[in-house]
């Protein structure tokens, strides 16, 4: 019977050790927000770092953003006016195509498109800079990596994902309307009044916004994360970043899941 | 990479985000920078609003005047004030005028629509001294009306509307 008992012990011990990993993993992971937060004023005052973090995290991910908004924005308008000419009430495709994108998919999408572009290339860069030792390097020349090199990606992510957000709706309500009116013939003039009839700039847009900057700061704290907490092999780095990409969608949509209860 | 070219991407990224933000404020949204100008506030009193909304529009011959500006119920008449904001370059509307519920489409949403009078109902003649028509000035009131039209009570006429007939 003994060998039942060390299964059983053997279990217990592989249960116990997957939890005290995951609560050491959430404390680690809270304190380099907390350091990430304090380092924000300083990293500010370096506003190049900052500017080149928007580049690589922003800019580069404008190409995918605008393709993505716009083929998203056309699919709602497809499949909305299949609903809504059922009901004779297609001239409220725009409201449609408007609020799903403004309140919901401009941000959700957005925050997906960015974990995968510019999240997993966060953490590969960071725990390939662990792996090499470079953060080791720096300390060792007393500069700190965390206000050198993760506070700036993290204030360029917290104000791309924002932006990019936006960019993502508007493009997805031209495309909308690109399918609408130009190929549907949803008469013109009642799609974008009725639209504006019921999009309201601070329930809607700003709400939006606000998504925005919430899912940039979760998606660029997960990658941080995930790049500094890297075992430093390319395997462990490999690893770091499939978990980016799981953790950042899940979070991103699980906390949409909050705050759309919370805001609408 | 140069930082002058790190840094004209940004701006273009930044540019293009603002101006998605204006597209989805102006083009999208309901926000208007200016306050749509000069305008004067009426009241008109309803038996039954149901579905007017604050910011619902004010129309005349289908053409955008103004909105609701405020919706509140009177508890002494038991009647239902809408106080309508309409743009002062709309100021020649007689104050003989009707202001009726309408929805927009069979299901669509409800908003005021005026149809304008003669001018000529309180006091003045047409052929009197007072031949000017009377228009609608700010804190004038409307008294021609008409509720809005309540599906559930036409559907209610419609099943025992036979029945009131043959009472009658």
């Amino acid at each position: 019977m003994s060998w039942v008992r060390d299964r059983l012990l053997d279990k217990l011990h592989y249960l116990g050790h997957q939890s005290l990993n995951a609560f050491a993993r959430l404390g680690r992971g809270s304190l380099l927000l907390l350091q990430l937060i304090f380092a924000v004023p300083q990293a500010i005052m370096r506003w190049r770092l900052i500017l080149q973090q928007i580049y690589s995290v922003g800019v580069l991910s404008l190409l995918i953003i605008i393709v993505s908004g716009f083929f998203v924005g056309m699919v709602l308008s497809f499949q909305g006016y299949i609903t809504l000419v059922d009901y004779g009430a297609e001239e409220s495709l725009g409201t449609m195509v408007a609020l799903s994108l403004v309140r919901e998919l401009g941000p959700v999408v957005t925050a997906l498109l960015f974990a995968g572009r510019a999240g997993s290339a966060l953490t590969a860069e960071i725990g390939l800079m662990k792996a090499t030792e470079q953060l080791s390097g720096m300390e060792m020349m007393a500069v700190d990596p965390i206000k050198r090199v993760l506070a700036p990606r993290f204030v360029a992510g917290l104000i791309s994902l924002p932006i990019l957000a936006m960019i993502f709706s508007a493009v997805g309500v031209l495309g909308g309307e690109f399918v609408g009116v130009g190929l549907l013939g949803v008469d013109g003039g009642s799609f974008w009044s009725q639209m504006q009839a019921s999009v309201d700039f601070r329930d809607d847009v700003l709400n939006g916004m606000i998504k925005g900057v919430v899912f940039g700061w979760v998606a660029s704290w997960i990658a941080l994360f995930e790049g500094y907490d890297a075992v430093p092999t390319s395997s462990g780095v490999s690893s770091a970043t499939t978990r980016t990409v799981v953790h950042t969608s899940l979070a991103v949509l699980g906390l949409d899941f909050i705050l759309t209860a919370l805001m609408f | 990479m140069n930082l002058r070219v790190i840094e004209i991407g940004v701006g273009i990224f930044v540019a293009i985000g603002l101006a998605a933000l204006l597209i989805l404020s102006l083009q999208v949204s309901n926000l208007t920078l200016l306050d749509n100008g000069p305008s004067y506030q009426v009241t008109a009193r309803f038996q039954n609003i149901s579905g007017l909304k604050v910011r619902a529009p004010v129309s005349v011959a289908g053409v955008r005047v103004g909105e609701v500006a405020d919706i509140h119920f009177d508890p002494e008449t038991y009647e239902a004030v809408a106080t309508l904001t309409i743009s002062e370059q709309y100021d020649q509307l007689p104050i003989d005028s009707q202001a009726g519920i309408r929805t927009a489409g069979l299901l669509g949403e409800k908003y005021v629509a005026l149809v304008p009078g003669s001018g000529f109902a309180f006091g003045a003649d047409e052929d009197g001294e007072d031949s000017k028509p009377q228009m609608l000035v700010d804190g004038s009131e409307i008294t021609d009306t008409s509720s809005s039209m309540v599906l559930e009570e036409l559907i209610g006429q419609f099943i025992f509307g036979k029945g009131d007939k043959g009472g009658q």
